[in-house]
């Protein structure tokens, strides 16, 4: 088919659902996560039990995951209205009222899409979109992630067909002034890897897109893959075009087996429409796309162990150079992007480079993509232009910290970033300035913590995440981290020295200095940046045996205050896993800190009039026969460990 | 439960569905996991055979990634994230909460082949931290004790099953 053939199929299908009533619900995973296909249940019932003919799109996620479910309600010629956080209880009454009569329902609305805010909040002007610039998540939660025409009426695959009439220098010239940089987290300029590739001699090449976004924390590819597949499809193929390469692989975590799906659909509709396969829009170009699985390995998203586990070996990474672009898969030239980073090149080649990079810092061009999540607010995804503050991700976009507490730290990059602390929140976000601070970009998952948690538990967290997914090529990082892992072990549970804080600094070195990759290379991080802005959390643990946030279990006591126990009230007690809280009918009660294994059940079922149950740190608050008690405890339950 | 042999069988029509191209490793374990639950010795055996490629080197994959099982899993398999936001929100006493019910540890199957209790790093869905998962079911905001409750009507179901 030529492009204006599928153009006009696109458009005219889409036209035709414009004229009429339509449903689009967000069944990303995060949708599905808080119910969305249940809600779809619900309105195919109540609209069959109406016989409304009204078709339901199953569209992906805008990025405000924190009000999943989300369903719009679209009708001609009245305003799309968005509903938040919808159950299937509440849907017959959105069908009575919206779609079979005309009371939009906005008592139970985020708010509308079009309008002047006369007829409630007017989602384009909530103070989130004053920072926010969609580029690549601009058609999540709009389009239907499964049908091409979907993408095609809202511009797609005409940057593919601008594409095929540039040469592959032109196409690489336009990257090269969009200033892109991978988004997959080390930054390297995306132009560079092209020219290298396109240069390399050897044939066959090949391309391969990288979604093996292992950082828990982070789903932003998943996002893009489950909402607007055809997107990163269009940028492979123009990178294939531009790279000489004519078979792509498309490397998908087994975690998100929606995206896998979504792909597997996207893909076979591409071909139908002759967007890939052999002779592409009829221009003898040639490109075919194949999916490869991951079988769940976080060191797989390092390119040369990518490359490993496409092959069918074991994921390990190799050193380099020679670089991928010059002998990657089957040691032949190989162009490894990111996810995002295909999924900006369409927009480049349509809009051209040199609008691409008015957006953005000096060195940092275009947008950035970020999930937030922790103790944020609004939890979900965000595109920001580079150089956007942390502070406004935070508490413009995000909406700041739940409950009245404050912020203590921004985490970054995940497993491989770094803890930022309040001070440095108008730090802007870039490659560089990420860098400088003892972070970095990362793939873009971004954690706020709140002064419930404790920096130095969080830092372990990281490394025990880093020791278990080292592959365990190098040593440093097999047996370094798992070394740095002991000593945080040994401080988060109360036998801290005060010279450990040295021995994780050199060790630090060692690691990074004596591995291959990228994941022994940052996995200090997190322990680096928490020491350089939280070492008086470090210093609590091991001079004062205390935890500061009141996490680390053998550092904090649950402690029922006598004078607030109610003593008529028996939750504590009833609901204790452990039988630890005693106390008859009448008895004030009391924790047996023996027993106590710091679930902190007690302390949820706590009605709040009494709020009796507080937590102590250092134990020695405890009064002075009930130490004596949790001392027995720890000492129980670290044998039971060992 | 299915018989060594109808396992055979299955592994069999799976293999004859793909190229002897080393490449297909992953795919394959992958296939014969998603068919029998987890990946018996023998199947293991049969994959390498058919791609002619010592043993040892199938295991070595199998081995090396995550995904792959060689027990069976539970009736009711249990994930608990152990991801960040999960783990900041109080991920860890749910699972020492839900090894403490169901007398497992984490990677373990229970006697009666019920439940098994895995961790996983993020499934995410942060908004909704802490979460575990019952047979792709996800149940959020837990605590321990909620987690508990969880429980229980899997729990019925498997009793009704013995009596």
């Amino acid at each position: 088919m030529t492009f204006e053939e599928i153009d006009n199929r696109g458009k005219s299908e889409w036209e035709a659902l414009q004229k009429g009533s339509h449903i689009l619900i967000g069944t990303a995973t995060c949708g599905r996560a808080a119910g969305a296909l249940d809600v779809v249940d619900a309105f195919s019932k109540e609209l069959a039990r109406r016989a409304l003919e009204v078709p339901i799109i199953r569209v992906g996620c805008t990025g405000l995951c924190y009000a999943d479910p989300l369903v719009t309600i679209c009708k001609p010629d009245s305003l799309r209205v968005v509903y938040n956080n919808v159950t299937p209880e509440v849907v017959p009454r959105l069908v009575e009222g919206y779609i079979a009569g005309d009371d939009p329902c906005l008592e139970l609305a985020l708010g509308t899409l079009e309008g002047d805010g006369e007829e409630g909040v007017y989602i384009p002007e909530l103070p989130r979109f004053e920072h926010e610039l969609r580029l690549i998540l601009r058609n999540g939660g709009y389009i239907d992630p499964e049908n091409i025409n979907d993408y095609i009426a809202n511009g797609g695959y005409s940057a593919l067909e601008k594409a095929l009439r540039m040469s592959p220098e032109e196409i690489i010239e336009e990257v090269r002034r969009s200033g892109l940089r991978g988004r997959g987290g080390a930054g390297f300029a995306t132009h560079l890897k092209w020219e290298l590739c396109r240069k390399a001699k050897g044939t066959p090449k090949y391309l391969v897109c990288n979604g093996d976004e292992g950082d828990p924390g982070a789903f932003m590819d998943r996002v893009v893959l489950e909402s607007n597949p055809h997107e990163v499809i269009e940028g492979m193929i123009i990178g294939g075009y531009a790279t000489g390469a004519k078979e792509g692989y498309i490397y998908v975590r087994a975690e998100y087996p929606l995206a896998i799906e979504r792909l597997k659909i996207a893909l076979k509709q591409a071909e139908e429409y002759g967007v890939s396969g052999d002779n592409i829009l009829g221009n003898g170009v040639g490109f075919h796309i194949e999916i490869a699985a991951g079988a769940g390995a976080f060191v797989s998203g390092e390119e040369t162990a990518l490359i490993a586990a496409i092959e069918g070996r074991m994921s390990t990474p190799s050193p380099r150079p020679p670089y991928p672009a010059e002998s990657g898969l089957w040691g032949r030239p190989t162009l490894i992007n990111n996810v995002k980073t295909f999924a900006y090149v369409p927009l480049i080649v349509k809009r051209g480079g040199d609008w691409f990079a008015s957006n953005g810092t000096e060195g940092s061009k275009g947008t950035a993509v970020f999930t937030l999540a922790g103790k944020v607010i609004n939890s979900g995804l965000a595109e920001v232009p580079m150089g956007t503050t942390l502070r406004e991700l935070v508490y413009d976009i995000g909406g700041g910290i739940a409950g009245d507490k404050r912020l203590k730290a921004v985490q970054i990059g995940g497993p491989s970033g770094g803890c930022l602390p309040q001070a440095l929140l108008d730090t802007p976000i870039d490659y560089d300035s990420l860098r400088e601070a003892g972070s970095m970009m990362g793939s873009g998952g971004m954690i706020i913590m709140d002064e419930d948690n404790c920096m130095v538990d969080a830092a372990r967290f990281f490394l025990d995440f880093s020791t278990k997914e080292s592959c365990g090529k190098c040593t440093m990082c097999r047996l370094g981290t798992l070394q740095m892992l002991h000593i945080l072990e040994d401080i988060t549970a109360g036998w801290g020295q005060i010279e450990d804080i040295d021995r994780l600094l050199a060790l630090a070195e060692d690691v990074k200095a004596g591995s291959l990759c990228g994941l022994g290379k940052t996995a200090p991080n997190p322990v680096l940046t928490t020491l350089r802005y939280f070492r008086d959390e470090y210093e609590a643990h091991i001079l004062e045996r205390r935890c500061p946030a009141k996490v680390c279990p053998n550092l904090t006591a649950y402690y029922i205050l006598p004078d607030r126990c109610d003593r008529s009230c028996e939750h504590c007690v009833l609901t204790c896993p452990t039988e630890a809280v005693k106390g008859g009918a009448g008895e004030i009660k009391h924790i047996d800190q023996e027993k106590c294994v710091n679930c902190g059940t007690c302390m949820d079922v706590c009605p709040p009039e009494y709020d009796a149950v507080v937590k102590l740190s250092p134990i020695t608050e405890l009064p002075v026969e009930d130490v004596g008690a949790k001392e027995r405890g720890i000492k129980e339950q670290a044998k039971q460990v060992a | 439960m299915i018989t060594e042999e109808q396992a055979s069988k299955l592994v069999g029509k799976i293999l004859s569905s793909y190229k002897k191209e080393k490449k297909n490793l992953i795919p394959l374990l992958q296939e014969v996991q998603k068919d029998l639950g987890y990946l018996p010795g023998k199947a293991l055996q049969e994959i390498a055979d058919f791609l002619e490629m010592p043993a040892v080197d199938v295991w070595g994959v199998a081995t090396f990634y995550n995904q792959f099982r060689f027990v069976p899993l539970g009736k009711y398999h249990i994930q608990a994230c152990m991801g960040t936001a999960c783990h900041l929100a109080g991920g860890k006493p749910i699972l020492e909460a839900l090894e403490r019910e169901l007398s497992i540890r984490v990677g373990e199957t229970d006697k009666e082949g019920n439940f098994s209790l895995e961790r996983v790093a993020c499934i995410g869905c942060c908004m909704l931290a802490p979460v575990i998962v019952i047979k792709d079911k996800i149940y959020p905001k837990m605590t321990p004790f909620k987690a508990e409750e969880v429980l229980i009507p899997y729990r019925q179901e498997t009793q009704k099953g013995e009596s």
